[in-house]
């Protein structure tokens, strides 16, 4: 519960509406789109402005209550559950996008707007913001940046990093601050941008962004190859890399995905083949065509069994459309579907695809795997149903092995989604003992109080992934 | 709400909710965007598909109470639909809502006034097809004797709520009872015979809506059918599945799936978007009922909404045309999402010579209407429709087409609070064919 003076106090700060703390307003807060993870915040915040944004985290440092922001609560890796109660800040006032400045290309933006909004305003101008996770018809600009969201077109151009110029951040004290801007050159002092980016909510608040905008490509075309096998699909991403060709897109998905994805979207993906990719080139016309040409050898020479291109921008869009759906169409097969996000250099992606087939036998687990197989960013993912508690036993052992081979071959334990409450026992596999204690340090300087976003990323202790019996 | 109300409902929930169904949910969010009481409360999750089913998620495992609050959530929830077919993971939101609020509504003493109105419409007037006829000829008996224009002038009307209000003025001209009572039930085809029907005739389009079920008669005759009307049919049960009056609604489905089985039909074919989606799902209702299970699945195979049965016999090609205009259409949330038709009425409509078809923004997000929602929840209803009536504007329409009773009456509210009804008119796309299709031949 939220103390009395305290609830007093902030409702004089946003007025009474914006302030709600009924146990159904709790309860719809208490999760995201992470499974097995939820807790109660003790209240729900939507500020309208920076100032006022300022004020709350000004009155939660003094009282020490925890501030969780959250966008649309479509993360997973637990990053917006309330593990240790507080207040869920909500950014749904603060949904305008600021400026198009066509001249310097870039937009500025509240972190409220919802990426595909913002995509689609900059692109009514003929410019492009390439960072499109799945998710983007409901993830918002601020949690793209706090997650460092990438999407399928992650591998030609990056991730939301390499997007992000400039931010006003509110830190834990209250301070209001602008890093970078509009300028494509500028070295003074740390680059604190960057560090706030990917920070998952845990180092400030964002309040506004500047991003970088590129000219549209000229021209995009699409391919999907079929295979008997899913290890010559992964051969087949690294070959393309290595003959020194970028596609925009390089996605793989195997054959449980697809029927599930097929049944969904029902547009005729080949549900008798074994994987698919789904390979995108964009560029000036002569480019693209030159390099589909070269794509499409490739992925014969590998034993792809066929290569069809898409006959229209329609079915281009339906393919995509399709892959992003994935996720929650797998999540029709078993009650509770859990997806890891284990990443390689994309040079061992086939063996990363063959040790998840193999641990998945080891467990007797129905794990399906697709991804953005061009940044070996993979997403194996388990159907199970978390009433079976023997079972779920085994999912924890084989996505713990999952990890570790991920890290053995050079890999991490997350390409995408975060470190949030989900993945933090596991952080100094990566990071080593040192680095997470840098990274404590960092946190400890920002928030010497630890309310923003507590029990995200650093683990209080070490131990086994929380697994909560609901 | 009492606590021994609480227990009760709570405890049913563990009993009666589908739990494999609300674990299916997998918090994704991608129903976010396409739910407009999320909307238009500036996305607030209590009023969301994946809040609403947490809550009901939340109450089974007994991590809250059913309170007030929570049958707020439920309230404000249009029941459009919406949420379905944008769900990956296929979550069969309607059913779970209808489940939740059968339990609340059994077991909740709700306010007087609500009660009453409930009782009036659910268990007095609609299954009674003679009661809504008397009810509509005394709306019949108030519109012509002139007692309209006086009560209208005197301002009695004042004293009824907004949407009441403006609703009490765009109802159409009633049919006579006699006409309402003594209707003919069975049709030939006008050519060669290419389908033999049943025509589910509905309680509210038998009555206030007559015209356009002779006009969807018309329509079939000269599309080839051949029509029965089968006299004991009821009243579909929609109104009661979704307003938590469960039993009731089974015992209409019975009534009906009776009604139809002694004919010997191609298709049952249905003109109101909301009456179909509730029909095509009589499996569902009557899942658990060894005696109906399998009829019930029969009948449900065998609805077809009229535009749908149009285009299969080719009607599109027939020769069509209205003066120069705009014309748009508004989806039906039950047409479009629980019988799944939505191209088919714009292909008829995009086939009429003269006409310009436009198609409207967000055309599938529902007008607000829903049943008896725009008079029990007036004030968000009002809100969906204003952001409706915005985008019809927009298209420079001059007629506004829809497929469902309560979407009509919707719409033209919408046009008449916009001060609007000079420029634009809002007609069911049967009424709307039919004038196409007569204009040429006469
Ligand atoms: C079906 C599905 C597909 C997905 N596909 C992808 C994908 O392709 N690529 C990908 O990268 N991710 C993907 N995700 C994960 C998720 O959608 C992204 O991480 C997304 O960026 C989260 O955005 P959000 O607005 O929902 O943020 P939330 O989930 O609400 O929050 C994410 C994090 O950001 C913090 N945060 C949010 N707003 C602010 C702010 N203004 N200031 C400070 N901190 C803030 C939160 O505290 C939290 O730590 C997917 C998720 C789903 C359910
Ligand atoms: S889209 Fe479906 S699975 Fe996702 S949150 Fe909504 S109801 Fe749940
Ligand atoms: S039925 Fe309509 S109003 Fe209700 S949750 Fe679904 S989309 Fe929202």
């Amino acid at each position: 519960m939220l103390p009395d003076e305290f609830k007093t106090k902030l409702v004089h700060i946003v007025g009474a509406e914006n302030v709600a703390d009924s146990n159904a307003s709790k309860l719809v807060y208490s999760f995201d789109a992470t499974p097995q993870f939820q807790s109660t915040p003790d209240g729900v915040v939507s500020p309208r402005n920076t100032e006022e944004v300022a004020s709350i985290v000004k009155l939660c440092n003094e009282y020490r209550i925890p501030i969780v922001p959250r966008g649309s609560g479509s993360n997973l890796s637990a990053g917006t559950t309330p593990t240790e109660g507080g207040i869920v800040l909500l950014f749904k006032h603060m949904n305008n996008i600021l400026e198009v400045d066509q001249e310097n290309l870039t937009v500025t933006t509240q972190p409220g707007v919802i990426t595909q909004q913002l995509m689609e305003a900059v692109e009514e101008k003929g410019l492009f913001y390439p960072p499109d996770p799945s998710s983007m018809k409901i993830s918002q600009i601020g949690g793209n940046i706090n997650e460092n969201s990438g999407g399928l077109r992650g591998l030609k151009y990056g991730v939301t990093r390499d997007y992000v110029m400039g931010l006003e951040v509110v830190l834990p004290n209250g301070d209001i601050i602008r890093t970078g801007g509009k300028l494509a050159k500028d070295v003074a002092g740390y680059d604190l941008t960057r560090l706030f980016v990917g920070s998952e909510g845990t180092l400030g608040i964002v309040t506004e962004a500047t991003l970088k905008l590129l000219p549209m490509p000229e021209e995009k075309q699409t391919i999907l190859a079929l295979y008997e096998d899913l290890e010559a699909a992964a051969r087949t991403v690294s070959q393309i890399i290595s003959n020194r060709i970028i596609p925009a897109t390089l996605e793989f998905l195997d054959q449980s995905t697809l029927q599930v994805v097929e049944d969904f979207s029902k547009i005729g993906l080949p549900t008798h083949v074994k994987a698919v990719l789904l390979i995108e080139q964009d560029g000036n016309k002569e480019t693209v065509e030159n390099d589909m040409k070269k794509i499409m050898d490739i992925c014969r020479e590998n034993d792809a069994v066929e290569v069809n291109s898409a006959k229209s921008v329609a079915e281009a869009e339906a393919l995509r459309t399709a892959r992003r759906a994935a996720l929650s169409a797998l999540a029709r097969l078993k009650p509770t579907t859990i997806l890891e996000d284990a990443t390689v250099p994309r040079s061992n992606i086939a063996k990363m695809v063959a040790a998840i087939n193999t641990i998945a036998n080891k467990y007797e687990l129905d794990i399906c795997t697709f991804g953005h197989a061009g940044d070996g960013n993979l997403h194996p993912t388990c159907l199970t149903d978390v009433r079976n508690k023997e079972e779920i036993a085994r999912v924890e052992h084989a996505f713990e092995e999952i990890f570790a081979v991920a890290v053995e071959l050079g890999g991490t334990i997350t390409g995408e989604h975060g470190v949030g409450a989900m993945k933090a026992p596991y952080l100094h596999w990566k990071l080593g003992e040192e680095g997470v204690s840098a990274m404590l340090n960092v946190k400890k300087a920002f928030d010497p109080n630890n309310i923003m976003n507590p029990g995200k990323v650093f683990a209080k202790s070490e131990r086994k992934r929380v697994v909560v019996t609901r | 709400m009492k606590a021994i109300e609480k227990q009760r409902i709570q405890q049913q929930f563990q009993e009666k909710m589908d739990y494999d169904e609300l674990l299916n949910c997998m918090r994704c969010g991608f129903c976010l965007p396409s739910c407009p009481t999320y909307i238009e409360s500036v996305q607030d999750e209590r009023h969301s598909p994946r809040g609403r089913i947490a809550l009901m998620k939340a109450v089974v495992d007994g991590e809250i109470e059913p309170d007030e609050e929570v049958k707020r959530s439920l309230d404000m929830c249009l029941g459009c639909r919406a949420c379905e077919p944008v769900c990956p993971s296929g979550v069969q939101y309607g059913h779970l809502l209808e489940q939740a609020r059968d339990i609340i509504y059994q077991n909740k003493t709700s306010s007087p006034s609500a009660k009453l109105m409930k009782h009036f419409f659910f268990h007095q007037l609609f299954p009674h097809q003679n009661r809504m006829i008397n009810f509509t000829s005394l709306l019949g008996l108030y519109q012509r004797s002139g007692m309209q224009k006086v009560a209208r002038k005197i301002g009695v009307m004042n004293l009824l709520p907004d949407s009441v209000r403006t609703m009490e003025k765009v109802l159409p001209n009633v049919p006579t009872k006699h006409e309402m009572k003594y209707r003919e039930r069975h049709f030939q085809p006008k050519d060669a015979k290419k389908k033999r029907v049943a025509f589910f005739s509905g309680c509210l389009m038998d009555t206030m809506f007559l015209e356009t079920n002779k006009s969807s008669i018309k329509l079939l005759q000269y599309a080839g059918c051949e029509i029965v009307i089968p006299d004991q049919q009821a009243c579909c049960g929609a109104l009661h599945g979704h307003g938590g009056e469960k039993e009731k609604a089974k015992e209409m489905a019975k009534r009906n799936i009776q009604a139809f089985e002694e004919e010997n039909i191609d298709y049952i074919i249905t003109n109101a978007g909301g009456c179909g989606a509730f029909l095509v799902d009589y499996d569902q209702l009557l899942k658990d009922d060894k005696e109906w299970a399998e009829r019930a699945k029969m009948f449900a195979s065998k609805i077809k909404d009229i535009t749908s049965v149009l285009v299969e016999l080719e009607f599109h090609r027939q020769p069509l045309s209205l003066d120069d205009e705009v014309i748009t259409y508004q989806d039906s949330c039950h047409l479009r999402n629980g019988q799944k038709t939505f191209m088919e009425p714009r292909t008829l409509l995009s086939s009429i010579y003269g006409a310009t078809y436009v198609e409207m923004k967000d055309a599938s997000r529902c007008c607000g209407s829903a049943g008896i929602y725009n008079i029990l929840e007036s004030e968000m209803s009002m809100q969906i429709l204003d952001y409706k009536m915005k985008q019809t504007v927009a298209t420079k329409a001059k007629t506004v087409v829809t497929a469902n009773p309560g979407c009509l009456l919707q719409m033209k509210s919408g046009i008449e609070k916009e001060g609007l009804s000079d420029q634009v008119r809002a007609v069911h796309i049967v009424d709307l064919l039919l004038e196409a299709y007569e204009n040429i031949r006469y």
